[in-house]
């Protein structure tokens, strides 16, 4: 027990992705706009935080069905995310991957750790720094929209990177 | 902390002398061939057990549901019932029991010794012979009263069938409660018949594919207690838990070897692919049986320990994958799942003649069977989002899981595909292991 216990809990890590999971099946749009979040207005958020990140630059991409390939419209999000790390870099950064329903719970598991893979192996290649990046895998534990039609599996095909506050 | 799988049982069976003169030779005895493709369910009468209190009628209960439950039964109203039976000893009037088409008939009492143990006997008898064909008595102390009516189930089983039974067995599942974008999942186990649910997690944290260990004793499954994923031991009577290994990434889809040694898993590779380790829990060493820049995941032991079946996409890209066979050592990776559609959670029968799955066709999730060969297929189920098969100890059963309306809930199905039942469960429930026979 003890040995187990000592390992810690990263509750700031968990409240985020709890933040992030809040767009239901009545958006059926992408959760980028400081409306969908229930934001101020893109104005509002001071550049280079958090919200900044999310509001303004994007902090999610979208994958085709069982493809960890990154598609053209998450190159677009994962350059501007690519810059924005580049610029304030005193964040740590963790890229979840996700799947939606469609698959397996072991399969996606494996699946979702491959898009986060992906995703972390392009910002590097864009210049942001390797031991600034983890990832992990939810795979379709952790789904933001729940109905199950394509709508709601395309939103859960995903990769969202989280600033995991300001790290090394 | 708990107490409940305790080598309880005390359960010192003995038999009980024939009462009725066996003067007719065995072959005139009936028997049911679950090997027949369409087992017509044999009807039996089983009386209320004898007491002097209320535990009577609940060991008939549980008794009862069992047996129906397997499909193989068809335990006849007790309000068709002619003859009341008038002891545990006394020889059953058979006509009365002939004439209701009750071709078996269980008799039984149940009380509570001096010292507090439950006393519980059974005879089994056959009708038309009008000969006793099995008969037990049992000693367990009073936390066990369904357990020795599950074995006294699985005892009528066996003799009927010729099989073993499965009724005196856990399930360890994962108890799911909230809305679905955030489930609060937590370990949970109970009797397979979804009875004595006691939760082994708090909930805090996501937990995934709880597995038994052949001892009984213990569970691996993954967790996201540590922030990343980790596969885990948790030792079921005293809660203690330890870390499977130290690996730098994701661990995931564990499960015991047959002789309990080893715990068989993926492990994530840097470059965001799956392979299959197998780790020796006493020496602590690990074994890597694949290397394929692929997914390897949802390693499955064949029983013997000599092979291993697994899902890769190694084959047709992301997305595609196939069933393949290994040695357990790695060697000889073969594909063995041809089928239209997507194959995953591959698990070796206990009996080691088949393989069941669960295959994406068309739109829909099924669950089915193959031989070891690949050969052979047979879906048992079909349904959207039902996945994760689970063998029962005689490999007559299979246990997954199926998401409608709302969450997912556990469902068996026979080998014959005909017989589904869905477990009661309070909460919604997934992934399911099926322990293998009580000791």
């Amino acid at each position: 027990m003890g040995r187990i216990a000592a390992l810690t809990r990263n509750p700031a890590m968990i409240a985020l992705v709890a933040a992030l999971a809040i767009t239901g099946c009545a958006s059926k749009k992408t959760p980028n706009s400081a409306a969908d979040l229930g934001l101020n207005g893109a104005g509002a958020a001071t550049p280079g935080s958090a919200q900044d990140f999310t509001v303004n630059i994007g902090d999610r991409i979208f994958f085709d069905t069982d493809s960890s390939s990154i598609r053209a419209d998450a190159q677009t999000t994962l350059g501007r995310q690519a810059q924005w790390l580049n610029q304030y870099r005193q964040y740590a950064i963790v890229i979840e991957g996700h799947a939606d329903e469609r698959g397996t719970r072991e399969y996606n598991l494996a699946l979702g750790a491959r898009r986060a893979a992906a995703t972390r192996d392009f910002l590097v290649s864009k210049g942001v720094g390797a031991n600034r990046l983890k990832t992990i895998s939810y795979g379709k534990e952790r789904p933001v929209a729940v109905c199950d039609d394509i709508s709601c599996w395309s939103q859960n095909r995903r990769a969202v990177t989280t600033l995991s506050g300001a790290g090394s | 902390m708990r107490s409940f799988l305790k080598p309880l049982l005390t359960i010192a069976a003995m038999a009980l002398g024939m009462t009725a003169g066996a003067t007719l030779p065995a072959w005139a005895l009936v028997e049911l061939n679950v090997n027949k493709g369409n087992v017509e369910p044999l009807p039996i009468a089983i009386t209320d057990f004898q007491s002097g209190d209320a535990l009577g009628a609940q060991i008939t209960e549980i008794v009862t549901a069992d047996l129906k439950r397997s499909g193989l039964f068809a335990p006849i109203d007790k309000s068709a019932f002619i003859e009341k039976i008038s002891g545990p000893d006394a020889t059953p009037r058979f006509d009365d029991w002939k004439v209701i088409n009750a071709q078996a008939l269980v008799t039984g009492s149940v009380g509570k010794e001096a010292d507090g143990r439950i006393r519980a006997q059974y005879r089994l008898w056959d009708t038309f012979a009008g000969q006793q064909m099995a008969g037990e008595q049992f000693f367990a102390n009073d936390a066990n009263t369904r357990r020795v009516a599950h074995i006294i189930a699985d005892a009528i089983y066996e003799r009927l069938t010729g099989e073993k039974g499965y009724f005196d067995t856990r399930v360890v599942f994962v108890d799911e409660s909230g809305a679905k974008n955030a489930r609060k999942k937590r370990l949970a186990i109970m009797d397979q018949d979804g009875a004595n649910v006691r939760y082994l997690s708090d909930g805090r944290s996501i937990v995934l594919t709880p597995r038994f260990s052949p001892n009984r004793q213990e569970i691996t499954y993954m967790s996201y207690e540590s922030g990343q994923p980790k596969v885990y031991l948790l030792q079921i009577e005293t809660g203690q838990r330890e870390l499977v290994g130290n690996f730098p990434g994701m661990t995931f889809a564990p499960r015991f070897s047959p002789d309990g040694q080893k715990v068989i898993m993926s492990l994530l590779r840097d470059d965001g692919n799956s392979n299959i380790f197998a780790m020796d829990l006493r020496s602590r060493t690990t074994t890597r049986l694949t290397n394929s820049v692929a997914i390897d995941t949802s390693p499955s032991y064949s029983p013997d320990g000599s092979q291993v079946v697994f899902t890769s996409d190694r084959g047709g890209g992301s997305g595609r994958s196939q069933i393949y066979v290994m040695g357990a050592d790695g060697s000889n990776p073969h594909r063995i799942s041809f089928g239209d559609g997507v194959y995953s959670t591959p698990v070796w029968s206990p009996r080691g003649d088949l393989i069941a799955f669960t295959k994406q066709s068309g739109g829909e999730f099924q669950i089915g069977v193959m031989k070891t060969d690949g050969s052979g297929e047979r879906i048992l189920s079909s349904g959207f989002q039902q996945e994760g098969p689970t063998w029962a100890p005689n490999g007559r059963v299979l246990m997954f899981f199926r998401d409608s309306a709302g969450g997912p809930k556990l469902v068996t199905v026979d080998l014959t595909g005909r017989n589904e039942q869905q477990i009661p469960t309070s909460n919604f429930a997934s992934d399911p292991a099926w322990s293998p026979l009580l000791e």
